[in-house]
């Protein structure tokens, strides 16, 4: 198993932390997980990147540079990467930001309204866990639960007020993937696309 | 014969290497003689600056350590921050403490560090050849100031005890001359009280001497002497600029 | 063994307290800034001192004056830090003080940016400050060895009473990845007779000193160096190897270029090519052994660096024309990615066969 995930959208939509999240879950389940953050040209702009990978193998290289996984989280980020990820990838995208469709025929491809979401949570600040929740749905690549437990490591103890809305983003997220999977039979072998 | 006067413990065999009529010996003695009767020579680790007295690992009778050219405070940081209770000091002239070393003399003495720096002003550089120090008077010739010190090329002698008196840091800062034995005595108590401060944990304590260099001056050793007191003093006043707080209240 | 999360720049901080170092003296400079933020907090739970110094020129004399006074200490910069400092290197290696600093490289030259860069590998291999001198210096790939480096830094540093360098990037420093910790080491650091820290309770004098008037002595001083740095050369060297054994094609890179190479090799591989990697762990003293063993099968050698092409010297000079030496490097603080070396190392490979 190789996952390897690039988050990508704006200071301030938790980036960071949800790859974060990511890393600290899988290493929970005994993965190889590196998170790197953005680095080179695309950290100007005010956009927040970061690639974690994780794998059942020790990890060579850390950077994500050809993702598996693109959760494009604003329009910017979607035209940016959209092209860099490998074919038989995966494109979540936040639909309640961007406002095009992924252009990739060989990418699987999953729109979420992820603000929307996270906004009837609570706090638009989860958005991007919701996104991730569904990436775990999808992938498999660790379970929501350790996701959930990591919390209490990702969010700085005056953020803890937090992980119950955290919580729910991921379940959120997971449950709009599965829904869609098992309606429309994605996600397996094959190329895959829901978009609004 | 009967010996009347050895040199103190604090002070090595070596001949000392300076030029007839420096003050250096003198300065030397006076600090060798504080850790002695301060009963702490033991306990002493001392650095010495690039400069005329670069070989004072030679003469002081304690552990030493030669450092780079200015930067003996933030040596003795260094030194005094892992050895908290040994006694150190720095011993540094005019172009090591008052050119190059501006910026480590100014944050010692801002962070009050608790060491006890001996800086010895000769108004020029010693060692390299008599060439103009931050603290030559106006009108001094030297040998990059072949027409006399100009304000309008070179700016204002730099008052250095004055300046530091001005930073929150220090719990002392006094300047002394070793041009007469009056004046010697003086210093003595001010060197002396220096190093009592840092014994108390009080913080950061500077001397500052005003010493003569006949050689590069031009002059013989006993009108250096006259040129210190008449020339130097009424630039570079006398007295204790910063005294611990309590005191100041008695 | 439970594994922690842990972020590179936080890792050389952990490593270092780790390895008894109780000491940091440094002065900002960004990629490194989330080290000194992480001793800041450390230091004080383990009873050691950190202090921003009023410059890198101070800092690395703070540490020479540590260093004297037999402590463990450490300072960290970034390359033009690092060139702030080298005067006060030069001091540390000639008056044979240990100090482990750690350099985050940046590009350059000049502010150049903050991006990840191996630039600074002539600087910190060749010496760097005045005089013939020599670095340690050890260069870790990943979070994990940066912690176990630490260590075998300041072990070196005693062991020689030479200052250690080691360097990492941008990248090495803000990335995250699990490390295995276990509970605190249990040290017994090394005395130091030598040490100026007062003659109480001893008859001699401690001198800490680089000044020697005379040639004769200061040759003598000379040579003693470079036995030393023969010693070092002798039993130091450490590099890690990966599917070198029957590799035709070798690539050489360290620190972070070497694990996107490592991942090239797995590449050229799986398209039938034999690639295999070097990977040097000490830049110096360089180790050279596994190239002259790998040139009796190999049949070219690629060097890959985030520079203009300066390991690759040290690669020639180890190879004296036996096999040729290719190049591929980035600059600016520009990443090279995995499929840049790889295709790199295809062209090489398809004019070799």
């Amino acid at each position: 198993m190789l996952e390897e995930v690039l988050f990508a959208g704006f200071g301030g939509q938790g980036i960071l932390s949800s790859g974060m999240l990511l890393a600290y879950a899988a290493m929970a389940e005994g993965l190889h997980v590196a998170w790197v953050p953005s680095y080179g040209p695309e950290m100007r702009g005010g956009t927040a990147n970061c690639g974690v990978t994780v794998s059942d193998l020790p990890i060579s290289s850390p950077l994500v540079a050809e993702p598996t996984t693109l959760i494009a989280m604003n329009r910017p980020s979607l035209d940016r990467f959209e092209g860099d990820v490998v074919p038989g990838g995966l494109v979540l995208y936040n639909a309640s930001l961007i406002d095009r469709e992924v252009l990739r025929t060989d990418v699987r491809v999953l729109a979420v309204k992820a603000n929307e979401e996270a906004e009837r949570l609570g706090s638009v600040r989860v958005a991007t866990n919701v996104m991730l929740g569904a990436f775990l749905a999808i992938t498999g690549a660790a379970s929501l639960r350790s996701a959930a437990e990591a919390l209490q490591k990702v969010l700085p103890p005056h953020r803890h007020s937090l992980i119950p809305a955290n919580e729910r983003a991921l379940e959120a997220g997971a449950r709009i993937a599965s829904r869609i999977s098992s309606k429309l039979g994605l996600w397996g072998p094959g190329i895959g696309s829901v978009q609004p | 014969m009967a010996v009347s006067r050895r040199r103190t413990e604090g002070l090595t065999d070596k001949p000392f290497h300076y030029c007839p009529g420096c003050t250096h010996g003198i300065i030397h003695r006076l600090v060798a003689e504080a850790l002695v009767e301060l009963g702490v020579l033991g306990l002493a680790v001392g650095i010495c600056p690039v400069g005329c007295a670069v070989f004072a690992y030679d003469y002081f009778n304690c552990d030493m350590i030669q450092a780079a050219h200015g930067r003996a405070p933030a040596v003795a940081t260094g030194v005094k921050r892992v050895l908290p209770d040994r006694v150190v000091f720095t011993y540094q002239g005019d172009g090591d403490l008052a050119a190059i070393g501006t910026a480590e003399i100014i944050h010692a003495a801002s962070r009050g560090e608790n060491i006890t720096v001996i800086f010895v002003n000769n108004a020029v550089f010693g060692m390299t050849g008599g060439q103009m120090a931050p603290t030559t008077l106006l009108g001094q010739k030297t040998t990059t100031t072949p027409f006399g010190r100009r304000v309008a090329d070179a700016g204002f002698p730099l008052r250095v005890a004055e300046m530091l008196a001005a930073v929150e840091g220090p719990a002392y800062i006094a300047r002394v001359a070793v041009s007469s034995p009056k004046n010697i005595l003086r210093a003595k108590r001010a060197v002396r009280r220096a190093f009592e401060i840092q014994l108390q944990g009080l913080g950061f304590a500077l001397v500052e001497v005003l010493s003569t260099c006949p050689t590069n001056w031009g002059l013989s050793p006993p009108e250096a002497m006259r040129w210190l007191e008449e020339k130097m003093i009424p630039v570079f006043p006398l007295g204790e600029f910063k005294v611990p707080e309590e005191e100041e209240q008695c | 063994m439970d594994k922690v999360l842990m972020e590179g720049n936080a890792a050389f901080g952990e490593g270092a307290v780790r390895a008894g170092c109780r000491f940091f003296f440094g002065y900002p400079i960004t990629p490194q800034s989330e080290l000194p933020h992480y001793l800041a907090r450390r230091m004080p739970e383990v009873g050691g001192v950190y202090l921003q110094a009023e410059s890198e020129v101070a800092a690395i004399n703070m540490v020479y004056g540590a260093a004297a006074a037999g402590a463990r200490v450490m300072t960290a910069s970034s390359s033009p830090g690092i060139s702030l400092m080298q005067e006060g290197i030069s001091y540390i290696a000639g008056a044979e003080l240990p100090a482990v600093i750690v350099n985050i490289m940046r590009g350059g030259p000049g502010l150049g940016n903050i991006a990840p860069s191996q630039s600074d590998y002539f600087q910190v291999v060749k010496g760097g400050g005045h005089g013939d001198y020599r670095l340690l210096v050890l260069a870790p790939s990943s979070v994990q060895e940066i912690i176990d480096l630490m260590a075998v830094a300041f072990e070196l540093a005693d062991k020689y009473r030479n200052p250690t360098m080691v360097v990492g990037d941008g990248v090495l420093g803000q990335m995250m990845e699990p490390v295995e910790l276990g509970p605190m080491p249990d040290l017994v650091l090394p005395a130091k007779a030598w040490a100026t820290t007062g003659t109480a309770g001893r008859n001699t004098r401690n001198i800490v000193n680089s000044l020697y008037i005379q040639p004769e002595e200061l040759e003598k001083v000379n040579l003693r160096l470079q036995a030393k740095y023969s010693q070092m050369a002798k039993e130091e060297k450490r590099w890690e190897e990966y599917r070198l054994d029957d590799a035709a094609l070798v690539l050489l890179a360290f620190g972070m270029v070497a694990r996107i190479a490592k991942a090239a090799v797995d590449k050229l591989r799986a398209a039938g090519i034999p690639a295999g990697l070097i990977r040097p762990i000490t830049l110096y003293p360089f180790p050279d052994i596994p190239v002259t063993q790998a040139a009796e099968r190999a049949k070219a050698f690629l060097v890959v660096e985030m520079n203009a092409g300066q390991m690759v010297e040290d690669v020639r000079l180890a190879l004296c024309g036996q096999r040729p030496v290719h190049f591929y490097g980035r600059t600016g603080g520009v990443l090279t990615s995995v499929a840049e070396v790889t295709g790199a190392a295809k062209e090489i490979w398809e004019v070799i066969e």
